[in-house]
């Protein structure tokens, strides 16, 4: 029993994933207001974008954590999100740090799905990997 | 008793009686009315609040005069009469016929209180009194709203027109009725669409009958059951065929469309051509025949002699009149919806016959009609006057000629039942159904937009008439129209004659009737599929185009203190609901049941009470209310124009800085508002310039802020300032502006500063920005790079930069449409520009993009005269402002997206921060509930904005069509048009989104793919034929013509502005306009008759038949005119009829004709006056002036006119017939 590098990157995986979730959460609420008609686009996406840039670094980072402490196994898991992100991120709307979510366009009921279910699959991807790093970290702490 | 009827037949003098308006005034005018009703009896007879009501309402005649007796009574009755003229009619008289809002506040309320006092005492008093109180006092109440008023008057000559059928035994069970008479005369009798609600008449008349009656019955049961059909029929008014067939038609022709008329009568097949010209004939006819001797006739005759004598001194209306004969343009914004209705009012007055069921009350009227007729044949209809001048209606020598014209009168009285979902209320008495409506008015305003060009559209010409005669075997088998094959690889000649018809959706003929007119809303496919995979399957788009804001002559407009609505999903109450019973309403679109609220009960329309059937919100699927302060989130914004200005030196070259000036000081006084319009300018170059118009300055103060990287107000509260308090101000600086800046040396543009520092400004209250800009924008945010690569603009490859280069104007668009502020985007450059990156300013905050490629005030004249009479157009259209749009629809289907400049809220709520009437959008739409369990669906657009005048206003239309479930009534209900146009917007998005070269594939693929569908489903057809069915056989045409098209084409040089800009013209033109972009209208000039012209203002308007864009079709001999949408092209031949050539162009020979005309000389020769009348009636019907060219062989501009000619080949793309086969090769792959 010791405290590993690995053990701690579990840990702080654990805290982040924990923010990461109530991040697609949020973003899951903020969709259906918008579908339901509470919100103008204007408003919501500006919380939307601003909580879009945080998501994708910690996300990253979780990813150079592992690779640092060469959980190569849950790096395998987190690569092809990661991946998703950085074409998200190059792929967004016209040019500017405005990411993902264009106000004019997310209306559009394929885009709007499509977001929305992106939250959902994303809510789900977090919800897993929580327990996964909380198993991790358990068998990280007990097995060293 | 006519005069305090409350709808004189002449107002003129009743208006000079009753003006006077005030309370104070009512006393003598009592006096005079007393006089006027005979004997004056025992004063008590009513409690006090029954004095109020009109005295002609459910009261012999002689009852009226107790009335004034009374002590109170005479006052108030007075009193709402009195202000209740003025309001009336003074309306018209506005600009845009907004009454008066004080008085309209003051008797509303007032009537308000008389309804309260008055109710309790219903309860004691008979039957007949509760009646005449509660209707009096809601008549008081109602009394503020002209337009009802207006409208009942309408509603009672519809009555008119159906007094013809009161001879014959109306059951209540007529539901079928309507059904049958649809059945067999689907197409027309619109004229006496009233009588399709009785059937009998009809049926009796056209004889051959009886057993035929019995047979469509039979056969309507079926109908109803499985819509088949496609009977081409019209509803939209068949006025608006009149022009067209109207004019002097050789006796064969109306021969053979006698025939034709009546195969199509017992096949259930209607053409349109063919009926319409033999229908009206006979409708008038009959409708002498069946009226009582002393009414009807003596009505018929009064709208027919109305029609043909304008005699503007007795109308009622008289500056509204000549206005509209006159300037049909000026009377569409003025006159557009009172003046509309009180028009029609005047007309109706004749025959105020109400279908209630009060005998009494209807003798009296009909003696009171008899009269008013007779008394004012001459006057009967200024409205129909107006129809006439603009249809060409009026002119005896037509009417001679066919008497087709003559019932066009006639046609806005039409009546018909106000059922919508086609059965009857169990509890009503057969009067109920004899429920009147003015629905044709609806309909046929919509040809009343600026200049009738759609009139032609609706109907199909003499050609289809051949066609359809030739499909007669087919339609044996009761196959529609829209379902005949068409070989299109044989078929040659597939254009129509005239414009192409908006297909009518398969409704029983009282929808139909109510049905929203398809100028303002249009589906792609008039048959709803189930299931969205049986729209998979049919493989076209599901989708609406809509022009909300439109310029209509006739509006209903009603003021009302509850707007009924639906409690669970807030659908405005419309003509497809269904009554359970007097007091319950089910909603159309959720299905809910609603109650019907104690004020809606009373119509005012007939001052009568428990029938809100008949109210105009039920009657009219296209209507404004006037709404409460529940639908503000603030105060009404006042009407607030910045204008924002281009003055560096480029700007100053181009001149365009002087006839802008010039215009607003031309127009200074018509911009719409009231006296809180406020104005302002910002003029920029590497700096920004504001004017400080303050009231007091001796003379205008300029403020230069050149600190752009951090823009800010010099003096925030005096650079907008109002109209009215500094117009002085305003036109010193208008005269000097556009000389102040001639010797500048600034070639930078600071447009994006600018653009900050005008958002500073609205941002308060909101309006509109307009911007004008000749560059490049070089200096401060939201400069750009020019993206352009000349080289590149014939390629066949890769066209890039369709997309904004920076976001910085979409964000500035969308904080602006956040404050309720447009930019409105005017680009007069002669380089590359980024319109791709500019528009998007005007793009999401629902404004306008103009764009005048190569301006300038000199060497571009044309150019400069267009920019000049659309900037006119510009400053006086109606605007709306803070507008949000919301479109709802049935159960079942959902939005997937909107085209158009707007900003999307919400999944179906459109921010729209100014609407104009010039501005089309469209929607697509998916499945994504089975439709079942529903035969119908509806679609309503509710456009809530603040007028000019500070009011709230909500207008809705309501769509409805119905559903059908098999694959081929999917077909036979295709809009063509409406397709394309939906397939053009979408294909704008994949080429901003993927690559034109994706959109055109995608282009090709919808012909491609509808077409194998089709003929999968038709099994009998040869594989190896190209086979459409007949509703989209003009399908391979347009889409051939959309890839020509400057947005789509590739391999043709096409700068990328140009590109861009028509691109940002397929999202945001409403349809008609948009259809011409795609496919030109090309005429023969060179001989035109007067056969089948139509008239329009004193004016004689030839038709010439549409040609097939291909060069086939010009013959050296000829001269054509091509009609491009914003360009004219006249085309002469080079052995041109020198005659021609000298009256016409006022040259002696072919050779001597200028490369370089733009404009056609007056003269006095006969075949000059046609030709200059049809171009400017041409003109008329579109917001943006076009410019004209004259093309020689020599000229250069022959390339653009060749282009033009989609049906050719061209270097870069298919002819016509190699498309077709290219087609039918991928069918068959």
């Amino acid at each position: 029993m010791a405290f590993t590098f690995a053990a701690f990157c579990y840990m702080l995986s654990l805290v982040l994933c924990a923010a990461l979730i109530f991040f697609a959460i949020w973003h899951i609420i903020a969709f259906d207001e918008l579908r339901t008609d509470f919100k103008s686009p204007i408003d919501q996406s500006n919380p939307v974008h601003a909580l879009v840039l945080p998501e994708y670094s910690i996300h990253s980072l979780f990813c150079i954590m592992f690779l640092c402490a060469q959980e190569w196994l849950t790096l395998g898991l987190n690569v092809p999100l990661l991946f998703y992100h950085f074409w998200r991120y190059f792929h967004c709307p016209a040019d500017s740090s405005e990411l993902a979510y264009d106000p004019p366009a997310v209306m559009n009921a394929d885009t709007l799905s499509y977001c929305q279910k992106e939250a959902w699959c994303k809510l789900a991807f977090y919800l897993l990997s929580f327990f996964y790093y909380l198993y991790c970290m358990i068998y990280t702490l007990v097995s060293s | 008793m006519s005069a305090p009827a409350g709808l004189p037949p002449r107002p003129s003098a009743g208006a000079a009686v009753y003006a006077g308006g005030p309370a104070e005034a009512a006393a003598p005018q009592a006096g005079a009315l007393r006089r006027h009703n005979g004997p004056v009896r025992s004063p008590m007879q009513f409690p006090a609040g029954y004095g109020l009501h009109p005295p002609n309402y459910s009261v012999p005649s002689g009852h009226y005069s107790q009335v004034p007796n009374k002590a109170v009574s005479p006052h108030l009755d007075n009193q709402y009469r009195a202000s209740y003229h003025s309001t009336y009619y003074s309306a018209p008289a506005q600009n845009v016929m907004t009454p008066p809002v004080g008085t309209n506040m003051l008797n509303t309320q007032e009537s308000q209180q008389l309804y309260n006092k008055t109710s309790p005492q219903t309860a004691e008093s008979t039957e007949g009194l509760i009646r005449g109180a509660v209707s009096s006092a809601s008549y008081l109440h109602t009394s503020a709203q002209q337009s009802y008023s207006a409208f009942g008057n309408h509603y009672s000559t519809s009555v008119s027109s159906s007094v013809a059928s009161q001879g014959f035994p109306l059951n209540s069970d007529h539901y079928t009725m309507p059904v049958v008479s649809s059945a067999m005369y689907p197409v027309s009798y619109p004229s006496a669409a009233s009588d399709s609600v009785y059937g009998q008449a009809y049926i009796s008349q056209s004889l051959p009958g009886v057993g035929q009656f019995k047979q469509t019955s039979a056969f309507s049961s079926q109908s109803t059951a499985v819509p088949h059909s496609l009977q081409q029929h019209v509803p939209v008014g068949y006025n608006s065929t009149l022009p067209a067939i109207s004019s002097a038609q050789s006796v064969q022709d109306s021969l053979s469309r006698n025939l034709s008329g009546l195969l199509a009568k017992t096949n259930n097949q209607i053409n349109t051509g063919g009926i319409d010209s033999l229908q009206p004939a006979q409708s008038v006819s009959q409708k002498a025949q069946y009226t009582k001797p002393g009414v009807g006739t003596s009505v018929s005759s009064a709208a027919v002699s109305s029609g043909r004598t304008p005699t503007p001194g007795l109308s009622p209306e008289p500056r509204s009149t000549p206005s509209v004969t006159q300037s049909p343009e000026s009377a569409l914004q003025k006159g557009m919806q009172y003046g509309g209705y009180v028009n029609n009012q005047a007309s109706s007055a004749p025959a105020p016959l109400s279908s209630s069921s009060d005998d009494e009350e209807e003798d009296e009227e009909d003696e009171e009609a008899a009269i008013d007729s007779s008394s004012t044949t001459s006057s009967a209809s200024p409205v129909l006057n107006n129809y006439d001048a603009l249809e060409g209606g009026g002119y005896p020598e037509t009417r001679s000629v066919t008497s087709s014209p003559v019932p066009a009168p006639s046609v806005p009285q039409t009546s018909k039942t106000s059922k919508p979902f086609g059965y009857g209320y169990p509890a009503l008495q057969p009067g109920y159904q004899n429920a009147t409506s003015p629905d044709p008015v609806q309909p046929s305003n919509s040809g009343h937009h600026p200049g009738l060009q759609h009139y032609p559209q609706q109907y199909t010409g003499v050609n289809q008439l051949s066609s359809s005669l030739g499909g007669l075997s087919l339609q044996h088998s009761q196959q529609p129209e829209g379902l005949r094959p068409v070989n299109l690889t044989q078929d040659r000649n597939i254009l129509p004659v005239s414009s192409v018809p908006a297909p009518v959706p398969n409704l029983n003929s009282d929808l139909r009737k109510l049905n929203c007119s398809p100028d303002s809303f249009r589906c792609t496919l008039t048959n709803i599929p189930q299931t969205q995979a049986l729209l998979n399957k049919a493989k076209l788009p599901l989708g609406l185009l809509l022009h909300p804001f439109r310029d209509l002559t006739q509006l209903p407009v009603i003021t009302s203190s509850t707007i009924v609505r639906c409690r669970s999903c807030r659908t405005y109450i419309n003509p497809f609901v269904s009554f359970i019973d007097q007091r319950r309403w089910k909603c159309n679109l959720c299905y809910r049941v609603n109650d019907v609220p104690e004020e809606f009960m009373y119509n005012p329309l007939t001052r009568s009470y428990g029938e809100p059937h008949k109210r105009p919100e039920v009657q009219n699927s296209t209507v404004e209310f006037i709404a409460s302060s529940d639908y503000m989130l603030r105060p009404p914004q006042p009407a607030v124009y910045l204008f924002v200005l281009d003055v560096s030196h480029n700007a100053v070259e181009a001149g365009y800085l002087t006839i802008v000036c010039q215009s607003l000081l031309e127009n200074l006084d018509k911009l719409p508002g009231d006296s809180r319009t406020r104005i302002g300018f910002i003029t920029f170059d590497s700096t920004v310039q504001f004017y400080n118009l303050q009231e007091g300055l001796s003379q205008p103060q300029m403020l230069i802020v050149s600190d752009i990287d951090d823009i800010f107000l010099p003096t925030p509260d005096s650079l907008l300032v109002n109209l009215h308090e500094s117009k002085e101000l305003i036109k010193d600086l208008l005269s000097a502006l556009p000389n102040m800046f001639t010797n500048t040396r600034e070639t930078y543009s600071a447009l994006g500063p600018a653009l900050q520092a005008a958002f500073k400004l609205m941002s308060p209250t909101g309006g509109r920005i307009s911007v004008f800009q000749t560059q490049l924008p070089s200096l401060g945010a939201g400069l750009l790079h020019s993206r352009e690569d000349p080289n590149q603009r014939s390629s066949t490859k890769v066209v890039q930069h369709l997309g904004p280069a920076t976001d910085f104007y979409k964000k500035l668009a969308l904080d602006c449409s956040g404050q309720q502020t447009a930019v409105d985007l005017f680009l007069l450059s002669s380089q590359y520009s980024d319109l791709a990156s500019l528009a998007c300013m005007s793009k999401y905050s629902a404004g306008c993009i103009y764009y005048y490629p190569s301006f300038h005030h000199s060497h571009n004249p044309a150019q400069a005269e267009k920019f000049q009479k659309d900037l006119k157009r510009y400053l006086t259209r109606k605007i709306g402002f803070e507008a949000v749009m919301r479109i709802r629809c049935t159960k079942g289907l959902s939005i997937h997206t909107f085209h158009g400049n707007f900003f999307v809220r919400s999944t179906d709520l459109l921010s729209l921060a100014n609407v104009n009437p010039d501005a089309g959008f469209a929607v697509q739409m998916s499945i994504e509930e089975s439709l079942t369990d529903t035969s119908l669906v509806c679609f309503q657009t509710a456009l809530l904005y603040t007028s000019s005048k500070g009011e709230r206003r909500i207008r809705v239309h309501t769509l409805c069509l119905p559903v059908v479930n098999s694959l081929a009534d999917v077909y036979a209900g295709a809009d063509v048009q409406a397709v394309v146009c939906l397939l053009a917007n979408m294909a704008v998005d994949r080429s901003v989104s993927s690559s034109l070269a994706d959109a055109r594939d995608a282009l090709v693929n919808a012909v491609v793919d509808s077409l194998a569908a089709y003929m999968s489903t038709a099994s009998n057809l040869q594989q190896s034929m190209l086979v459409a069915p007949n509703s989209l056989r003009l399908f391979p045409l347009y889409v051939l013509a959309l890839l020509k098209q400057k947005a789509f084409r590739t391999g043709t040089s096409t700068r990328l502005d140009d590109r861009v800009y028509a691109m940002c013209q397929m999202k945001s033109q409403p349809l008609v306009h948009l259809m011409k972009m795609i496919h030109p209208n090309l005429y023969r000039i060179d001989k035109l008759i007067d056969e089948s012209a139509i008239h329009v203002n004193d004016k004689v308007v030839p038709q010439p038949p549409l040609q097939k864009l291909s060069a086939e079709k010009l013959t050296r001999e000829g001269a054509f005119l091509m009609d491009c949408g914003s360009v004219f092209y006249i085309w002469i031949g080079k052995n041109c009829d020198n005659n021609f050539i000298k009256d016409v162009l006022g040259y002696p020979n072919y050779a001597s004709v200028p490369l370089k005309m733009t404009q056609l000389p007056e003269a006095d020769a006969l075949s000059s006056e046609r030709t200059r009348s049809f171009i400017s009636w041409l003109k008329d019907s579109r917001p943006l002036s076009p410019v004209l060219q004259v093309i020689k062989d020599e000229n250069p501009a022959k390339t653009d006119f060749f282009q033009h000619l989609i049906e050719d080949r061209t270097e870069a793309a298919f002819s016509y017939y190699e498309f077709l086969l290219h087609i039918q090769q991928q069918i068959c792959k």
